[in-house]
């Protein structure tokens, strides 16, 4: 069995038990878009702009609550689980890229619906031709922060407590994403050149594809 | 003949408690071998070091031929069946998708799931979740798991516990089907096989982090 052929079936299980828990879409958004609201609601109107930390809010949220999207497939993951994974010869670097890819697509969708309300609640300013430019970033973003928090899960399973140590893991981590993100649109914004911010996400992601490709079966090893 | 299982004075010691203690053990193939004890005896630890799930603290394991100090998980994949008391289904898969779901990561042909789900009685209830399944019907799916796999040595770990009559059959046949084809069995319980049960070739106990013959 191939490794693109695991990591394609690790990818597609993971989509059909999201889209039967619909843990994303009835818990994780919901919560999402309430914390937007409080954002636009709670921000006097006399002191700053709404439209100025539109996107700031929307990265805050999206970069937060899709760090619980991507977390739980691994932290829902049992201990005996993982063992019967691994006794079938399912290959930890399969796992990783599958998990990471069904991740990406669920942050990706997430990422979309709001800012969809971001737009909405916030009427950001925004400039000339914003939306391909920020469809890319949202997609660099997704896998960045999909892999790093599937390497979190790898290096924090069969711990106890592992939710909240994977999380720890995650935070510091992320940064590069989320300032790559965040500052794309405000250099198109200033007229500066937003290629620094686009290669900055490449080399995150590259870099976390080629960490997690390698430390999934030490990871695994590890945890024994 | 190369036998399947070798511990050579393997030792467990977790924190600091010695779970094990020089255990020395050979499985050829065609061998059924019984290891019972007390809980907390050390049994499942004993099955998941065989299952190169669990790193030693000292002692040699080769398993099927491959030194696992050297690489643990050289035998993935490659015929290692073990049935616990906690399944490791899916719970939002039903008991067919599982299979399928297994099949496909494994390599198997995932149209022998029906026939295997068949051949444990489950073709009724295999468009069933896990998460609404029996403990009975999810320890017949694992057996159909071992069915489809063929795996060369199984691993049985209270596997008869909690399930009535014609799925303790299931598994004395997996017994059998496993050790003509010449791979091996291995058991751990508290009890003895009772009457009934497949007895197996050679009974072993575990008793303060040591097999001793029965």
């Amino acid at each position: 069995m191939s490794l693109r052929a695991q990591a394609r079936e690790v990818a597609r299980i993971d989509l059909v038990v999201e889209r039967r828990v619909g843990d994303t879409l009835r818990i994780v958004l919901p919560f999402a878009v309430v914390a937007l609201m409080i954002f636009s609601l709670a921000t006097p109107s006399a002191i700053t702009d709404l439209g100025d930390i539109g996107i700031a809010v929307f990265w805050g949220v999206a970069v937060l609550y899709g760090m619980q999207i991507a977390l739980r497939i691994s932290a829902s993951e049992t201990a005996r689980r993982r063992e019967v994974m691994s006794l079938i010869g399912l290959d930890p670097a399969a796992r990783f890229l599958g998990r990471s890819f069904a991740s990406a697509m669920m942050l990706m969708m997430f990422m979309t619906v709001l800012l969809v309300f971001t737009v909405v609640l916030f009427d950001p300013d925004l400039p000339d031709a914003w939306l391909p430019t920020m469809l890319l970033v949202i997609v660099l973003a997704a896998s960045g922060l999909a892999m790093l928090s599937t390497l979190a899960g790898e290096v924090a399973g069969g711990l106890r407590n592992k939710s909240a140590l994977a999380s720890l893991i995650v935070a510091p981590l992320v940064v590069p994403v989320v300032v790559g993100a965040s500052q794309t649109l405000e250099s198109m914004n200033q007229d500066n050149g937003i290629l620094l911010w686009i290669l900055l996400l490449i080399t995150t992601d590259l870099v976390l594809l080629t960490a997690g490709i390698g430390l999934s079966r030490p990871l695994e090893e590890a945890s024994r | 003949m190369t036998s399947l299982i070798e511990l050579d004075s393997v030792g467990v010691t977790i924190g600091n408690n010695p779970i094990l203690d020089a255990i020395d053990l050979v499985v050829a193939p065609g061998d059924s071998v019984a290891v019972i004890g007390p809980n907390g005896s050390g049994k499942t630890t004993l099955l998941r070091v065989i299952a190169t799930l669990l790193r030693p603290t000292s002692g040699r394991v080769v398993v099927m031929g491959t030194d696992t100090s050297e690489d643990m998980g050289a035998n993935r994949g490659q015929g290692n069946g073990f049935i616990t008391h906690e399944p490791g289904l899916l719970a939002e898969l039903t008991l067919e998708e599982n299979l399928v779901h297994f099949s496909r990561l494994s390599g198997e042909d995932p149209s022998a799931v029906a026939q295997a789900l068949y051949a444990v009685g489950l073709e009724n209830v295999a468009s069933r979740r896990v998460s609404d399944a029996s403990f009975g019907m999810k320890r017949r799916a694992e057996i159909a798991w071992q069915l489809i796999a063929k795996p060369r040595l199984v691993l049985l770990d209270e596997a008869r516990s909690g399930l009535d009559e014609g799925a303790r059959s299931l598994i004395d046949s997996l017994t059998v089907l496993t050790v003509s084809r010449g791979g091996a069995v291995v058991s751990v319980s508290h009890e003895l096989p009772s009457q009934g049960d497949e007895w197996p070739q050679t009974v072993l106990e575990l008793s303060n982090g040591r097999l001793i013959p029965r």
